[in-house]
């Protein structure tokens, strides 16, 4: 992997610009086509109905929750994946990644079979009086599933990128490994992490499969918008496209926050001659 | 200004490994999507040239319907050499989106009237359809029946965990017809969108009871247990079959549904729990 510099000379021949305006059409023509689509005189009673505000909340309440776990359990994680060195470490980190390739409804079934009343470890959670199945707790644990792999990738990447220099400088000068990470590890990842957690929260938005699969969908509990969404496509297609336009807008707004408005870090120029190392 | 650019550029740079990794997965999520068509175009290619009754017939039908179709679809190649079903099977209301979508159907066969008459309104369907089986809804129950139930009223004792179909699909309102009838009150932990997800939430043990259809209990074999109520003759559902209008192949589809609706259809779907209306 080369880094590119930016400079006068782009390099890029005329042809290249024409096939990535197909491409760049191929994903927003469909857009396009749900906006042509809205019934726009009932828009505002459609996606402002009961249940679909009560899945809109919902929806976000869980993706908020679930981006909180992720950045408690991604992390550790992605630390460890970037500077820690153990044996199976790279398998952990390609299993830990296999959520984003996984078609949601195999994570869904996964699940069930991990936190559902039959599985590994439902039976001990039902003797510690915790029910997770057509929970919101449920809802939670399968979107921080399918999230979970955004930020530890982003803050993988970022702290590869970042180096260590000031790290070993920090511990020179005497200062312990939690400190460090507090102090120096952490505030230099920052941009790295924000961009993690808004993806993942994204992502959890989105997720549909395995909620499915393993949360089931009951108003208010389990019924997230992707779920409101396709109940109401078998009966109200006009509902269903406000709610799909709903949804096309919430997460642009978060793409565009992860992209958009991320600042560099107040360190400057950290690890800036070091060669960046390739991610095995 | 010059420090700031490069830093930003690094910071670009750090984020590349995943934006190249989401990049791939888009790819690979599109070769997906690109593969599972396939068949589609083929069948939709060997349906294009067709001589009387040979060739491939294209049947949309009702989920429900699987077992019941595919064994009458082996039935009808035998009895007309030379020809293919080939057999797509999905709720009724994506059936109608896809037909009405120019998706090429031969023959509809809906799980209810209502869907029928959507095709219909939209000018779709060749003739009358016809009225070829009922189902009636059942309890199934994991087969130790942790909960206990013996009657439909059982299902609204707290603490049972019921899942049900959501009042926007057909096996939804005939719930709520049933509850109406019996005059209880149900109170699901779900209510799903499909009667194949209310069977799953029951096979896989997480729900002590589910309202499905009695093909369905059928179906699943002794993974549930079926517990037939006095009720369920409030919500009887009737299946409809139809030609679709402009269908290439009407002479194969008008062969097909006469398959159907008569005496070897009758005694397919039989087997598999259907009633006759």
């Amino acid at each position: 992997m080369t880094r590119r510099r930016q400079g006068p000379y782009s390099g890029i021949p005329a042809w290249v610009y024409l096939i990535a305006a197909a491409g760049a059409l191929f994903v927003l023509l469909p857009l396009v086509a749900i906006i042509a689509k809205v019934n726009w005189p009932q828009f505002l009673p459609l996606i402002t109905s009961e249940s679909s505000v009560t899945a809109l909340g919902l929806s976000l309440r869980t993706s908020a929750a679930s981006t909180a776990l992720c950045i408690i359990l991604g992390v550790p994680l992605a630390l460890v994946l970037a500077r820690g060195s153990f044996p199976g470490q790279r398998l952990l980190r390609a299993l830990v990644l296999l959520p984003l390739v996984l078609p949601p409804v195999v994570g869904g079934i996964a699940l069930l079979y991990t936190f559902g009343r039959q599985g590994l470890l439902g039976s001990t959670l039902d003797v510690l009086g915790i029910r997770i199945a057509f929970s919101t707790t449920a809802v939670i644990l399968a979107q921080t599933f399918v999230a979970l792999p955004f930020l530890v990738v982003s803050l993988e990447g970022a702290l590869r990128t970042a180096g260590y220099k000031y790290e070993a400088v920090a511990a020179t000068l005497g200062a312990r490994p939690t400190t460090v990470l507090r102090r120096v590890t952490l505030p230099l990842v920052l941009p790295g992490l924000a961009s993690g957690a808004v993806l993942s929260f994204a992502r959890s938005l989105g997720e549909f499969g395995a909620t499915l699969t393993f949360a089931g969908s009951l108003e208010g509990v389990t019924r997230t918008l992707p779920l409101e969404i396709y109940l109401q496509r078998e009966s109200d297609a006009d509902a269903a496209v406000a709610l799909s336009l709903v949804l096309v807008a919430v997460a642009a707004a978060v793409v565009g926050l992860a992209y958009g408005t991320s600042r560099p870090p107040r360190m400057p120029r950290a690890a800036q001659d070091e060669p960046e190392r390739i991610p095995a | 200004m010059n420090t700031l650019a490069t830093t930003r550029s690094r910071v670009h740079a750090g984020r590349r490994p995943a934006a190249a990794l989401l990049a791939g997965c888009a790819l690979v999520a599109g070769l997906a999507g690109c593969a599972a068509g396939t068949p589609a175009d083929a069948t939709a290619a060997a349906s294009g040239e067709a001589p009387d009754l040979a060739g491939t017939v294209t049947v949309f039908a009702a989920a429900s319907l699987k077992s019941s179709f595919t064994a009458i679809a082996s039935e009808f190649e035998a009895a007309h050499p030379g020809t293919t079903v080939a057999l797509s099977f999905a709720g009724s209301s994506d059936l109608v989106t896809q037909i009405t979508a120019g998706a090429p159907a031969d023959v509809f066969a809906s799980a209810d009237t209502t869907n029928m008459a959507k095709l219909k309104d939209a000018n779709l369907l060749a003739g009358e359809p016809a009225n070829f089986a009922t189902n009636v809804l059942q309890i199934a129950v994991p087969p130790s029946n942790p909960a206990n139930i013996g009657t439909f009223a059982d299902l609204a004792t707290p603490g049972v965990k019921l899942v049900v179909c959501a009042p926007q699909v057909p096996c939804g309102s005939a719930t709520e017809k049933v509850e109406a009838a019996a005059g209880t009150t149900l109170a699901p932990v779900s209510e799903e969108s499909s009667v194949t997800d209310v069977l799953g939430k029951v096979t896989s043990g997480e729900a002590d009871a589910g309202l499905v259809y009695v093909t369905d209990v059928r179906t699943a074999g002794d993974k549930v247990r079926g517990i037939a109520f006095p009720e369920s003759s409030n919500a009887v559902n009737t299946y409809p079959i139809g030609t679709v209008r402009g269908s290439r192949h009407a002479d194969l589809a008008t062969a097909f549904v006469s398959m159907v609706t008569g005496a070897k259809g009758k005694e397919v779907l039989a087997d598999a729990g259907f009633g006759t209306p």
